[in-house]
């Protein structure tokens, strides 16, 4: 305990920081890798590339900050987490590789461009679907004995986690396709909007059916959303979603410029606390819990000096980097 | 066959294969944000157009070789917890923190400023851009900071103790950044990497003298290329002296391995110039020795006794082999290096720097060996702190996932695949940039695309573009 808070939980307040951060901001670029198949014409590629190129590798660190993260400050969470999902970060980290250099190298050749265009979609594809699948391997639960993952090769694989990396790959399109009506004009963004409204809808049926599924994961997750007063506490989170979806409804069909983006975002905060909801306070969904998994109380004081005093100033500069780079994207104007 | 493999071999040859390739960018990196803050400057400075134009040759290059380390490094920060889930367990308290550090105060700054550095010239003007390039640059050497402190208290721990789970627990945070050969890594590792840029711009420039000498970019780069090699290789062979005599102190059984003293030599030890290593027999076999020569230089006395391996248990022999062999590529490399660097200042006092073939086909020939010498480095260092991952505290076979064979060796086959997919396309990309020289004009990166945002540049920072070029 420090000053009457306690460091395990504001750590796991810190790391779920992190991670949301993450997917909101490498979700729309992840996203709108996914929609690159969807926009065949050169010229609407290089536009929808430069509307990411500034900032996307800013956008991924916050990935290795929520890594190693988990690793400093719940040690254990993340030598118990890492081999439970080991096939699914190898393929994220494939993808991240493939769709990282493409952002360089489609660039530097005109022979290969198609090529590293696929590579840049397909990347970003896997990143997601992996992503996805490893959210619901943990909230499936992973088998732990004593201090190491003691499950199989293949138990992250399960109807569920295929439904949430399928839902993931839906709400990152669906970022970016409102990032893309917010930084693009005429034909491109008339394609966003329409694109726009079937991924609204498709995304809305993933959060259904995700969260009809938790509940029947554990029963600690049905009495977490149904029992009483849970209830009451959890019951704002799915009125909000609706209330979220209405403005984004209104917002498209009023073909508003950056209200989608934003309201898209919320969608993802509002199904990130429902996750928190179900989670907290275990860190290995059934398994471990954050203070189980807590490293030594010298190392969380030691960084939370240093993310009090750097984070306010990373998102200043980020926020900065941003600015810089503000307004539309035209065709044949890459950023210089 | 997957599964009769080990699987702590499989992951520390992935390990070994995605750092090799990774440690690579970063080492250019470092040097060339360096060499673009100091470009930059020099253009603000003079105003002379020659010095934009190499800025925004080497800023093309710089964003494709910033990009390959950042993807391989993502791979690496997280190998930690898939392969080594024991290792990040046990250190995680220790190792974490420095890492997460790093993440805060270097990889944010780079990741947050590199944008601006690539794309922003026009937009932000060239004041605050060169303050973006110049934050780009200390975000590099931050992150060298704090990679290398983290990789130094595995090499020699301090200020920690053991708790009940068996984790490593921090008791004194100074004493374990600033760990007892963490000031000569950094040193050393800082100055590889400033060499190792200046090789490659040295070389770029001699390919071009070497077909035009009078060429005023080639001209510029080759001559700083050269002065940085003169100055530097010798600072660094001191460097890599003290750091030596470092790891003898804190490291005997990597000193041994590294000079293939298997027994030990109570009245003057030889320096084995070349010979080689039998780790069964326990001997260097054909060896090339000089008398006294190792006492000499470790011990600076003739007849000053130095022990061998044959007084470390043979449980933690390091593989002598590879460490050996990899040490001698390295000093071997160093001194080359600081050939050419003395090459070129009797070529310069003479007045033939630009025209003189035989430097420019040495220096072209050097361009890779910064590379070839970090990694060997590398190699000697890693394989020298073997079995142990925590040096005399942690085994590395004590500290992997417990993870089957197939999955390890799967995911080997995977990395190898895509790294040679990946970085063979970026080494050619580079080689093509490389291979046309720095012309008036020169583009930053996307040079491929009209040059201003229409209606949405600043006019000031096209006006002020405009006034210094």
């Amino acid at each position: 305990m420090i000053a009457g808070i306690d460091l395990a939980t504001l750590w796991a307040f810190i790391i779920a920081f992190a991670v949301f951060v993450y997917v909101v901001m490498d979700g729309f670029d992840l996203g709108l890798g996914m929609l690159f198949p969807l926009f065949p014409a050169k010229a609407d590629r290089d536009v929808m590339m430069n509307s990411v190129a500034p900032v996307w590798d800013g956008n991924e660190t916050w990935l290795v900050l929520g890594g190693g993260g988990l690793m400093a400050a719940f040690p254990l969470a993340y030598a118990v987490l890492m081999p439970a999902l080991y096939t699914p970060v190898i393929a994220m980290l494939i993808g991240l590789v493939f769709r990282g250099v493409a952002f360089e190298f489609r660039w530097r050749t005109t022979a290969a461009r198609n090529r590293w265009d696929l590579a840049f979609a397909l990347g970003s594809l896997v990143a997601t679907l992996a992503q996805g699948i490893a959210l619901g391997a943990i909230l499936q639960g992973v088998h732990v004995e004593g201090r190491h993952y003691a499950g199989g090769w293949w138990d992250w694989l399960s109807p569920f986690s295929l439904l949430t990396g399928l839902a993931l790959v839906i709400g990152y399109s669906l970022l970016g396709a409102t990032w893309l009506i917010l930084k693009t004009e005429g034909a491109l963004r008339e394609k966003a909007y329409r694109l726009s409204w079937g991924l609204l809808f498709a995304m809305l049926a993933a959060i259904a059916l995700v969260s009809i599924a938790t509940p029947f994961l554990s029963i600690q997750y049905a009495q977490r959303w149904f029992a009483w007063p849970n209830v009451a506490l959890a019951a704002p989170v799915p009125i909000a979603v609706a209330a979220v979806t209405a403005l984004l409804i209104r917002s498209l069909g009023q073909k508003q410029d950056s209200r989608p983006f934003f309201l898209a975002l919320a969608l993802f905060a509002l199904s990130y606390a429902g996750l928190g909801i179900s989670m907290y306070p275990f860190i290995v969904p059934q398994s471990i819990t954050i203070w189980q998994a807590a490293a030594p109380q010298n190392s969380q004081i030691f960084m939370l000096v240093g993310v009090a005093g750097l984070v306010p100033l990373i998102l200043g500069y980020t926020g900065w980097a941003y600015w810089v780079f503000r307004g539309k994207v035209r065709a044949g104007s890459g950023y210089h | 066959m997957l599964s009769n493999l080990d699987p702590i071999v499989l992951a520390r040859a992935q390990f070994a294969f995605t750092m090799s390739f990774h440690i690579v960018f970063p080492a250019f990196s470092i040097g060339l944000a360096s060499y673009l803050a100091v470009l930059e400057a020099l253009w603000l400075w003079t105003g002379r157009e020659v010095f934009i134009n190499l800025f925004h040759y080497w800023l093309k290059i710089f964003a494709i070789a910033f990009g390959m380390g950042v993807v391989s490094g993502i791979v690496m920060s997280y190998q930690f917890g898939t392969n080594w889930s024991v290792f990040a367990d046990k250190t995680g308290p220790v190792i974490g923190p420095l890492m997460a550090y790093e993440v805060l105060t270097a990889f944010f700054l780079e990741a947050g400023f590199l944008g601006v550095m690539l794309f922003g010239l026009e937009r932000v003007g060239p004041r605050l851009h060169f303050v973006a390039t110049l934050m780009v640059a200390i975000g590099t050497l931050i992150s060298a900071f704090w990679i290398l402190s983290a990789n130094s208290w595995m090499q020699t721990p301090v200020g920690h103790a053991v708790n009940a789970d068996g984790q490593f627990v921090v008791v004194d945070w100074f004493k374990v950044i600033f760990n007892p050969s963490f000031p000569y890594r950094l040193v050393h590792m800082v100055l590889a990497a400033y060499l190792t840029t200046s090789l490659v711009v040295g070389a770029v420039g001699a390919y071009h003298l070497l077909r035009d000498p009078h060429l005023a970019g080639p001209r510029v780069m080759f001559s700083m290329a050269m002065w940085m090699a003169a100055l530097v290789a010798p600072i660094q062979i001191l460097a890599g002296d003290q750091h030596g005599l470092n790891t003898l102190e804190h490291q005997p059984a990597k000193v041994m391995a590294m000079e293939g003293h298997y027994q030990s030599h109570p009245d003057g030890a030889p320096l084995v110039l070349f010979g080689l290593p039998n780790q069964a027999a326990g001997r260097v076999d054909y060896a090339i020795e000089i008398p006294k020569l190792s006492s000499l230089i470790l011990k600076h006395s003739l007849n000053a006794p130095l022990a061998g391996l044959d007084t470390v248990p043979r449980e933690n022999w390091p593989p002598v082999p590879i460490t050996f062999w990899s040490f001698r590529v390295m000093i071997a490399l160093g001194f080359l290096i600081f050939g050419l660097g003395l090459f070129s200042l009797w070529a310069r006092w003479r007045g033939t720097l630009f025209h003189s073939r035989p430097l420019h086909i040495f220096a072209l020939t050097m361009g890779p060996a910064g590379f070839i010498a970090v990694l060997a480095g590398w190699i000697t260092t890693e394989t020298g702190r073997q079995p142990f991952t925590v040096y005399g505290l942690l085994r590395t076979a004590d500290a992997a996932s417990p993870l089957a064979a197939p999955a390890v060796g799967s995911s080997l086959l995977a990395f190898v695949v895509v790294y040679f997919i990946v970085f063979a396309a970026g080494a050619i990309y580079i080689l093509r940039l490389m291979a046309a020289s720095p012309h008036h004009g020169e583009q930053g990166p996307r040079g491929d695309v009209p040059t201003r945002a229409a209606g949405i540049t600043p006019a000031s920072g096209v006006a002020g573009q405009g006034a210094l070029s």
